[in-house]
């Protein structure tokens, strides 16, 4: 992890490039976190791809409610050479969940799109094959949002559920 | 007949030089492989254009046991979602928990025993020895060797029965806990593992005979499913995978853990990255693993195996009939169990098959309000259209055996 003078630094940096890029630096219990601009995301993950930041460990969504914007777009970057990691985040609306695709930065970044966008409904611009991954094709809603309710899922049993002799609550 | 009419009649074949799938015919044929299919691994389905023999294109269609577990987890106390982790990736079940304790130990702040961690490690490396031991048998099916099978699933039971010594049970264990782990190892268990790890290196020894001096194994192994390193980095495979293409990335060396750097070992590296490389990797990794439990059980710390913290870790049982105290902390974690401070933290370990990190958003409840699993069967299986394009379906078995994709992790 870079310290939290470096993760200053590296924010400087990328504000002097583009002001508007970093809005924001966390640095807690030894992660180190850039909240990004949503829009310029693609620009901020290009820049530190060349820093060093060159393999993306992980990419995952988050849904911060009842807070606004709500959706989060986390980028776990880490540099092999100096064993450093480095979160970006950004954030983004619910009713206009946009954000750049980075699968022209990383190719990996193909399969955990299409998660975020199967779970939390985010779509990332310039994906090639922006489908559902791991919910059924005809799933309407994104179910690992806060708001979506757990169970209640009709299945093929549910019509006499009532009366069933194996009902207890 | 002797061996050398058969020789005889092997020259005697001609074999066309045309390349297949290049001749007059051009067509191109989608071939639908499962999701039932025993060479899958799982419930893995592939879509497959084929010309001729030859795989032009392959499209995995994923989510046949998608159970969303990370979506249960968070209707879960912290200590109630470590069952649910353990059974993502199924063949790992003490990494799946180890990156998630791991995770709200470093947003709680804890310390973890030098016992606890020592006890961990054994039961990570006996855990990757188990997953790796599965992922020889199958694949070693896969490629025809039905008896290989056999013999890994013996020392697999091994492994199970010492799980199942150690926690009550053979799978799924929940033995790891945030701060420790649940109990400490009972008696007998040391010279069981010793006398399992003293047979394992043989036992490793016997693998290589059977497959390394077999013709047909390594026909199928050599050369074929290779991908160079930066695309591998690209598309963010890692684990042995990365490793046969000569990469020695493993986070038990670049950034340990749980006492990680106490322990002398080796990473196995490949030098071109095919399948056989991707096997000679993995089973290096058994010896290597088999290194690092038995300097864990020679070198184990005397000392309590979860932290003292009773804010964290259950009171002793024995302490509930004396002490008020206990009993009020025994009645919260139950109930409630404990809160954790508002954060997130990303908790990366090196698991059988790669990075596997866990993500844990807390919000200063009792249950967390985001678990991710980056599992690394989700991501290395990005890297099956490379490597397999351009080569024969037959060499498709070969090399998604040699992936050890776990459907389970990669669906979740």
């Amino acid at each position: 992890m870079p310290d939290a003078t470096g993760l200053e630094l590296i924010a400087q940096e990328l504000r002097d490039a583009d002001a508007a890029s970093v809005l924001d630096t966390v640095f807690q219990r030894g992660r180190a976190v850039l909240i990004v601009d949503a829009g310029r995301v693609h620009g901020v993950l290009a820049t530190l791809q060349e820093k060093g930041y060159g393999f993306l460990a992980s990419l995952h969504g988050v849904d911060y409610y009842p807070d606004e914007p709500r959706l989060g777009v986390l980028y776990e970057l880490l540099d092999m050479d100096t064993v450093d990691r480095i979160t970006v985040k950004a954030r983004v609306h619910t009713d206009s969940p946009r954000i750049a695709s980075v699968c022209d930065l990383w190719p990996g970044a193909n399969h955990p799109e299409r998660e975020v966008y199967d779970m939390f409904g985010v779509i990332f611009e310039g994906h090639a094959d922006l489908r559902r991954i791991l919910m059924p094709e005809d799933f309407e809603g994104f179910p690992q949002r806060r708001d979506y309710p757990i169970g209640g899922e009709p299945v093929l049993f549910t019509f006499n559920e009532e009366t069933n002799y194996g009902k207890w609550q | 007949m002797s061996t050398t009419d058969y020789r005889k009649r092997e020259q005697s074949i001609t074999v066309s030089t045309e390349p297949a799938g290049q001749g007059q015919h051009h067509e191109l044929m989608t071939l639908n492989m499962g999701p039932h299919h025993p060479a899958t691994h799982g419930v893995l389905r592939l879509i497959t254009t084929l010309e001729g023999e030859v795989v032009r294109d392959i499209k995995p269609i994923i989510g046949y046991v998608h159970t969303g577990i990370e979506k249960t987890c968070e209707q879960k106390s912290y200590w109630k979602v470590i069952p649910c982790v353990e059974r993502m990736d199924y063949l790992s079940y003490y990494f799946n928990a180890m990156a998630f304790c791991g995770a709200v130990e470093t947003l709680l702040g804890v310390e973890v025993p030098p016992r606890a961690q020592y006890l961990r490690v054994i039961h990570l490396e006996l855990n990757r020895l188990m997953s790796h031991l599965v992922w020889l048998g199958t694949s070693a099916l896969d490629l025809g060797a039905v008896s290989m099978f056999w013999y890994c699933f013996r020392e697999r039971e091994t492994i199970l029965d010492l799980f199942e010594m150690s926690s009550g049970q053979r799978m799924h264990t929940r033995y790891f806990q945030v701060g420790g782990v649940f109990e400490d190892i009972p008696p007998g268990f040391a010279r069981k593992l010793k006398q399992f790890l003293d047979d394992m290196p043989t036992r490793a020894d016997q693998y290589a005979d059977l497959l390394e001096k077999n013709e047909i194994v390594l026909a199928r192994l050599r050369g074929t499913g290779m991908v160079d390193h930066d695309t591998l980095l690209g598309l963010g495979v890692t684990g042995p995978l990365l490793r046969a293409a000569g990469n020695p990335w493993d986070l038990r060396k670049a950034a340990p853990y749980s006492s990680y750097d106490h322990f002398d070992f080796k990473i196995p590296v490949g030098t071109v990255g095919d399948n056989y490389d991707r096997y000679r990797v993995r089973h290096a990794e058994l010896y290597e693993s088999t290194k690092i439990a038995s300097q864990a059980l020679e070198g184990l710390p005397e000392g309590p195996f979860i932290t003292t913290d009773r804010k964290i870790a259950l009171p002793p049982r024995h302490e509930l009939a004396t002490s008020m105290e206990a009993l009020i902390h025994h009645f919260k974690l139950v109930t409630e169990g404990f809160r954790v401070p508002p954060g997130e933290a990303y908790y990366p370990i090196e698991g059988p098959r790669g990075e596997l990190g866990c993500f844990v958003r807390a919000d200063g409840s009792a249950k967390p309000a985001r678990v991710h699993m980056r599992d690394p069967s989700f991501s290395n299986l990005q890297a099956l259209a490379p490597m397999v394009k351009d080569a024969y379906i037959a060499d498709l078995i070969a090399t998604l055996a040699m992936l050890d994709p776990i459907l389970g992790g990669i669906d979740r």
